[in-house]
């Protein structure tokens, strides 16, 4: 599977996390899916902006008011859900323990932003299945 | 009677309650879902008693969340 993310999505999520520090910020992300032959090919379209109504630096919970609304929204705008997107404000990127027991979705692309060295953000996407999550091909695109 | 679920319309019986909706729509996890009927949020304690009406508007909302550790 191939995931591409537009550079200004990709700026809108690291511009809000960065307004959220020290704080965990957290999203949706939804677009279109494809298949280029025999690989599947996921086009992020749209990137949505929550609340972490966690207000932590350790956790993050989607507001289930805002997730209602963005999924009528991506309906409106005939996108499919793809998956969510948190910051980890003070660790790499990568899926903690916590966050690969509470993704229920084999489906879904799971986007974590470092923001650990500040002047390095790292954004990675990941499939959590059976306990395990493995990084996948998240590409950058204008 | 005719409601919506997730946004596809679907004839179900009458009378249906938000608990058997979920049974019948094989919701995983449901004890890390939110029923929403008409934009509103339905208790989990509800479930048993909710009764759907014809044109309710339902969603589930799956628990989305992590943290550190
Ligand atoms: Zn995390």
């Amino acid at each position: 599977m191939k995931i591409y993310l537009k550079k200004s999505d990709y700026e809108k999520i690291l511009e809000y996390a960065v307004s959220e520090l020290p704080n965990e910020a957290c999203g949706l992300i939804a677009g279109i899916i494809r298949n280029d032959g025999e690989e599947e090919i996921r086009n992020i379209e749209k990137v949505y902006l929550l609340t972490n109504t966690d207000h932590s630096n350790e956790h993050f919970s989607l507001d289930p008011k805002e997730q209602l609304q963005s999924i009528k929204d991506m309906r409106e705008n005939g996108l499919t859900p793809l998956g969510n997107w948190h910051s980890h404000p003070e660790s790499p990127s990568r899926s903690s323990q916590e966050d690969i027991r509470l993704a229920f979705d084999k489906n879904a692309n799971y986007l974590i932003l470092s923001l650990m060295d500040r002047s390095n953000p790292v954004l990675n996407s990941f499939h959590v299945e059976n306990g395990e999550s493995t990084k996948e091909e998240l590409i950058f695109i204008d | 009677m005719t409601i919506t679920v997730s946004g596809n319309k679907k004839e179900v019986k009458d009378e249906l309650t938000v608990a058997e909706l979920i049974v019948l729509e094989n919701v995983e996890m449901p004890e890390y879902t939110t029923v929403s009927v008409n934009e509103e949020f339905i208790q989990r304690g509800d479930h048993e008693t909710h009764k759907l009406k014809e044109g309710d508007v339902v969603e589930f909302l799956y628990f989305m969340g992590g943290g550190r550790s």
